[in-house]
């Protein structure tokens, strides 16, 4: 038996508590490394042709520090753009860039990853 | 305050522009030799230097990276409830602003020196 107080209390005005914003913290931190890491790996390249950079990123120790990249940068933009909207649009407006928001982080995303396992898995 | 504007613009800025880029650039090198010097093709000459799209897009999306990863260092020690008095709070504001720029040019020198 739960009162009504003790169901709502730390949830906040969105209902959802401190959720988005721990998972914001969680992924601050994730980008910080992997996006030292890209920096770093990127400058410490021999050259930038296609052939090199092709055999980087088929590496195992570039794509998988690639994909989880994606994963954690991509997730923590999309929840800032998420406040972006939240924060300068209304109602049905809202809504429907929350959407098209989904759509361009989810989209966007699957075809890095795609990109990248292409390269890692695939034949030359 | 403008640390903390330049925090979301920066921060937006690269999830709209940046991300689209990070992609592009990943799909040129899964595409082949041929969409990968379309994709460079944009930021560069044929003799390899920027052109003034590589310049602004390489130094505003690097700038706003570091940018946005030393006011996010910052956004998380506040979150902590330190560094609110007036003085520090302000010294910690303009460490980012100074380290953000000295970081972008350092990147750029070692890219170019190296």
């Amino acid at each position: 038996m739960r009162t009504s107080v003790g169901r709502v209390r730390g949830l906040g005005s969105a209902k959802e508590g401190t959720h988005h914003w721990w998972n914001q913290r969680l992924t601050a931190g994730s980008n910080f490394a992997l996006m030292a890491w890209l920096l770093i790996s990127v400058a410490r390249q021999p050259a930038y042709d296609h052939a090199t950079i092709h055999a980087w990123l088929s590496s195992a120790w570039v794509a998988i520090p690639m994909a989880l990249l994606i994963l954690s940068v991509f997730y923590h933009f999309r929840l800032g753009l998420q406040v972006l909207i939240e924060d300068y649009q209304q109602e049905q407006a809202r809504v429907a860039s929350l959407v098209v928001l989904n759509f361009f982080a989810i989209g966007l995303g699957a075809a890095a990853l795609f990109a990248i396992l292409k390269v890692a898995l695939g034949a030359k | 305050m403008t640390v903390s504007i330049l925090h979301r613009a920066t921060g937006d800025g690269m999830a709209l522009v940046g991300s689209v880029l990070l992609v592009w650039w990943l799909l040129a090198i899964a595409a082949g030799a041929q969409a990968y010097e379309t994709f460079r093709d944009v930021f560069t000459y044929s003799d390899g230097r920027l052109n003034i799209v590589g310049w602004v897009v390489g130094i505003g999306l690097t700038a706003s990276l570091f940018q946005h990863m030393l006011s996010g260092l910052r956004h998380l020690v506040l979150d902590t409830g330190a560094g609110y008095e007036l003085k520090t709070n302000k010294r910690f504001a303009l460490a980012c602003m100074i380290g953000g720029v000295l970081l972008t040019v350092a990147y750029w020198l070692y890219l170019g020196f190296k």
